[in-house]
């Protein structure tokens, strides 16, 4: 019974395996296309030699991010997409139409608009044919950006871009959706946004209607059971109520506990259940509290909940604390309102570090089996992969599942803290 | 094979900040107030309960002791005023018992000093009707032995009243 059990793991593990090796030997095809020459561009073009080894790295980037499709094995779910174009406004249309193969990639462009790993890309060159064209392939190349600087002095940058070329054999540039880190890692303002219901939102969505379902029903049971012992599914949450409880909100927020004690819950839920569900094997695995964008949202709710019920002392402390020489408070005051932004600052950076740090970590220990067996050329080499890569990824799962408890609780508790010195009454 | 993926999670992005803006806010005031709030308040609820039971008994049991040594302190009053009426009904009965005697010596003394008296009386009574009686009788006798052997004279009778005068019967 054990030995059949182990032996359906690691039929599945290697059917999995498979699928990738498969994978990277089709995208290994044709890449020996000659150069193209871009004309119009103020960039100079150069085709990238890419790598064909399998690169671990990067498969935990493209595992870790988000995207367009809910890949569920080797299935694809198509999503909504709902983007926003500069000049040509709102568009909703399904990734489906792209029909999404291996890693995401769309076998079709339509209306400038592709799915490049999973990822809605658009091609803004005005040559690019409208309608759905058959995409033959996505490459990259390191293209030379010219930039002119006020003093006439002209500096070149080098960047690596994505692009898709088509069966005619031309490559275009795509451009990444708008973000907003300015540039900072990669990114920027590009020609559209999306705002697609992607696989993080999807994610969001489930784990929202499944939470709301939990605590209804157990709503339910405690109106039913008034006065009496817990019992059912109440037993299970209880201690977790108790303990937020006892241990987190009366302690810290003294007798105005009460009043927090939703916001807090909701945040501890909320962040706990995605967490988690970031954690089920085989079920898409979405990153959703490792992805800045979620933990920065979340933290905007603790820093508006933190400043909006400051009270006066809270006020007085950060602009001109009391009891200290002058010089010193022309020191502190800086530092003080520095500590507003760095409060939820650091709450969402440890958050998503630690969750997005450790889906990249369960990727490559498993993208060791590729490592070791030379992307599937050899088979010992896989074996030995296997047996390391197997005990380790076990032992990273379990600790992800303490992380994921862990940084749910730490996110409330200094939530709560930050709250806890906000209304703190004078003393 | 062709990745390059780059470090998207680490760039801000507005769909998926708004996306969970909006759930999350959504969570927040429909699982939150809805269900977190009253499941905090049911346990509150619950707790006090508890809590209040639990001082209830304490109560309870401070009062029981209390009613407990009440109580005995009640019987110890009530044991002493058993005594006490005992006491006084002993009393009044040894009183009244001792009145009724008196009242019955000194009625039963009346009555034997009425009954002397009536005794005495009726003596006296007796005796003068007896002399009386008894003058007669001697005046007749000796009227018939005088007129039989004597003329009667009246020196006679004085003679005989004084002798019956100096009769003393007792």
């Amino acid at each position: 019974m054990k030995r059949q059990f182990l032996t359906y793991i690691l039929v599945v593990i290697f059917g999995m395996f498979s699928n990738f090796v498969q994978a990277e030997r089709s995208d290994a095809h044709g890449h020996d296309e000659p150069a193209i020459v871009e004309e119009g561009h103020e960039v100079n073009e150069e085709i990238h030699e890419v790598e064909h080894d399998f690169d671990p790295g990067g498969t935990a980037m493209h595992h870790i991010n988000d995207a367009n499709v809910y890949s569920i094995g080797p299935v694809s779910i198509p999503l909504p997409c709902i983007v926003y174009v500069k000049g040509e406004g709102l568009k909703i249309f399904s990734s489906g139409k792209f029909e999404p193969g291996h890693h995401g990639n769309g076998h079709y462009a339509i209306d400038n608009f592709v799915l490049n790993g999973g990822a809605l890309n658009r091609v803004s060159d005005a040559s690019f044919p409208t309608g759905k064209i058959a995409v033959k392939k996505f490459g990259h190349k390191v293209i030379e950006i010219e930039k002119e600087a006020k003093d006439g002095s002209i500096t070149t940058t080098e960047k690596d871009v994505s692009t898709v070329v088509l069966e005619d054999g031309s490559e275009f540039v795509l451009e990444a959706k708008s973000t907003l880190d300015g540039g900072l890692f990669g990114g920027g303002m590009t020609s559209w946004y999306d705002f697609s219901l992607t696989k993080n939102v999807v994610s969001m969505i489930l784990v929202f209607i499944f939470l709301t379902w939990v605590f209804f029903t157990i709503k339910k049971a405690y109106k039913r059971n008034e006065g009496n012992a817990p019992s059912g599914i109440q037993s299970f949450v209880e201690p977790i109520f108790a303990f937020i409880q006892d241990e987190v909100s009366k302690p810290i927020l003294g007798h105005k506990w009460e009043k927090y004690q939703p916001f807090l819950m909701s945040l501890f839920f909320f962040i706990l259940g995605l967490n988690l569900f970031g954690q089920i094997p085989f079920f898409g695995n979405s990153n959703v509290t490792g992805h800045i964008s979620v933990t920065i949202a979340l933290a905007l709710f603790t820093a508006l909940v933190v400043n909006l019920s400051g009270n006066k002392h809270y006020w007085q402390h950060v602009f001109w604390m009391p009891g200290v020489p002058a010089f010193v408070k022309v020191i502190l005051t800086p530092v003080e309102m520095l500590g507003v932004i760095l409060k939820p600052l650091t709450l969402f950076i440890r958050l998503f570090g630690n969750i997005a740090a450790g889906h990249m970590v369960i990727v490559i220990f498993v993208a060791l089996i590729f490592i070791f067996g030379n992307s599937g050329h050899s088979v010992p080499g896989s074996i030995a992969g296997v047996a390391l890569s197997v005990p380790l990824t076990m032992f990273m799962m379990a600790l992800e599942l303490l992380v994921a408890f862990l940084q749910a609780f730490v996110f409330t508790i200094l939530t709560a803290v930050y709250i806890g010195a906000a209304i703190e009454e004078h003393h | 094979m062709i990745i390059l993926s780059t470090f998207d999670v680490l760039k801000p992005d507005p769909g998926l900040f708004f996306w969970t803006i909006l759930i999350f806010l959504l969570f927040w005031i429909l699982v939150g107030k809805f269900a977190f709030k009253p499941i905090t308040g049911a346990i509150k609820k619950r707790e006090e309960d508890i809590q209040s039971a639990l001082d209830e008994a304490r109560k309870a049991k401070t009062e029981m002791e209390s009613l407990k040594s009440s109580n005995e302190a009640l019987l110890q009053e009530a044991r002493e005023e058993r005594g006490k009426i005992l006491r006084e009904a002993k009393e009044l009965k040894d009183s009244i018992v001792g009145e009724a005697q008196n009242q019955a010596k000194t009625e039963a003394s009346k009555i034997l000093a009425d009954a002397k008296v009536e005794i005495e009386s009726q003596k006296n009574a007796a005796l003068a009707e007896l002399k009386n009686e008894v003058g007669k009788i001697s005046l007749e006798i000796a009227e018939k032995v005088l007129n039989r052997e004597l003329d009667s004279g009246k020196n006679h009778e004085d003679y005989v009243a004084s002798l019956v005068d100096q009769i003393k019967l007792n």
